[in-house]
């Protein structure tokens, strides 16, 4: 559950870019389907690491960012669950990842108190 | 519009929620593995400062991990000077098994931690005289997800995979073996007595990654140690 972690680095991150009293209501990720992270497991952290800090009870909007991939032979673009996924047109591995591997947090929401 | 009924807040009439004040948006765009990363880097700048050789080997547990460097280390320590991290969640079993071969070793215990992560190398780094090191292990915690994901500085993640385990891992923790350099197929000296398909399992492992470099070895029987021997000397060369 390495998602304890990440959770922990995503409060820091918020903390960081806000004065002390402030109020965080909303945290936004970007958490790609690639990325080897459980977008689930992040929000069933967030809540403990939160409690606390300025992100106590903030609401944790997850952006899923799907898979895409390019491929070197067909140059067909396509929706991929794995990083390892033969292009569905011609069968190619490995393709050329275009997103999907990204986990950032994108931007928050601040009560100024 | 307030967003819990949708009313007008200037409003008169008279209800039980109040209205919050108005909220600021602020732009972030951080890679949540950024303070994880510039702490790698840091750690990758000293081993190079130093020319220090580092490999993080990862795998679930009891692949052969510290077997591995414990016969590496008794073959190899007359001519090369090494150090070993030690990372697992408790004891010090580890640690003390490394220590036995008289190769300085720092054990780092995670507690609840399911992975090594750059901060905790930066320390152990701290009780090494990196001045004196050619080749440092680091032994990650026996897990096949969470390490994967934590870059540490070294040179390559070494992944050990042993046949007890199933050809079909490669597949299932892609990341892992995404990210590794190396595949060490750890006790083939089981193979007769298992069904394990190591042509498929290479195949699965070059599916992920195509550029894995692959050697079948045992570590009780010496069996293919030579090839994991020269490829360590080959690359700690030309650092
Ligand atoms: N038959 C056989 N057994 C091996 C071989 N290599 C390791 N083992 C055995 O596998 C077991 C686990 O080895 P360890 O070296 O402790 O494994 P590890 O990966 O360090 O385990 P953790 O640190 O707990 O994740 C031990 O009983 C070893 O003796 C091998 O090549 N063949
Ligand atoms: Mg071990
Ligand atoms: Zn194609």
């Amino acid at each position: 559950m390495h998602e304890v972690a990440l959770a922990q680095e995503i409060v820091e991150i918020c903390q960081a870019h806000v004065e002390s009293g402030s109020k965080i209501e909303t945290v936004k990720l970007e958490i790609g389907a690639l990325s080897g992270v459980v977008a689930e497991a992040i929000e069933f952290c967030f809540e403990a690491c939160a409690k606390g800090t300025a992100l106590e009870g903030a609401t944790l909007l997850i952006d899923k960012i799907k898979g895409t991939a390019k491929c070197p032979i067909c140059a067909q673009t396509f929706e991929v669950a794995a990083v390892f996924d033969p292009c569905p047109h011609c069968q190619t591995y490995p393709v050329e990842i275009l997103s999907g591997r990204q986990m950032r947090v994108s931007e928050i929401e601040v009560n100024d108190v | 519009m307030c967003n819990t009924c949708g009313c007008n807040p200037n409003h008169s009439h008279a209800h039980a929620h109040d209205h919050p004040a108005p909220r600021k948006k602020i732009t972030i765009e951080q890679d949540i593995l950024s303070k994880n990363n510039s702490l790698a880097k840091t750690n990758r700048a000293l081993f190079k400062k130093h020319q220090i050789f580092a490999l993080n080997l990862v795998s679930s547990p009891g692949s052969g991990k510290t077997a591995l460097l414990e016969k590496t280390l008794r073959e190899l320590s007359a001519k090369t000077r090494f150090a070993v991290i030690e990372g697992d969640q408790q004891t010090d079993n580890d640690a003390q098994r490394i220590a036995k071969t008289g190769v300085p070793v720092h054990q780092i215990n995670t507690g609840a931690g399911c992975h090594l992560d750059a901060h905790g190398i930066a320390h152990a780094l701290d009780h090494f005289d990196l001045k004196n090191l050619d080749v440092l292990f680091i032994e990650n915690v026996g897990n096949l997800v969470c390490p994967a994901t934590f870059d540490l500085g070294e040179h390559h993640k070494v992944a050990v995979l042993s046949v007890t385990e199933g050809e079909d891992k490669p597949l299932k923790y892609p990341t892992m073996f995404e990210n590794s350099d190396v595949m060490l197929l750890n006790k083939i000296d089981l193979l007769p007595y298992l069904d394990f398909d190591v042509k498929k399992c290479k195949e699965f492992a070059k599916r992920v990654n195509p550029k894995i470099k692959i050697f079948e070895i045992s570590v009780k029987t010496g069996a293919g140690m030579s090839t994991w021997y020269e490829w360590l000397a080959q690359e700690a060369r030309e650092i």
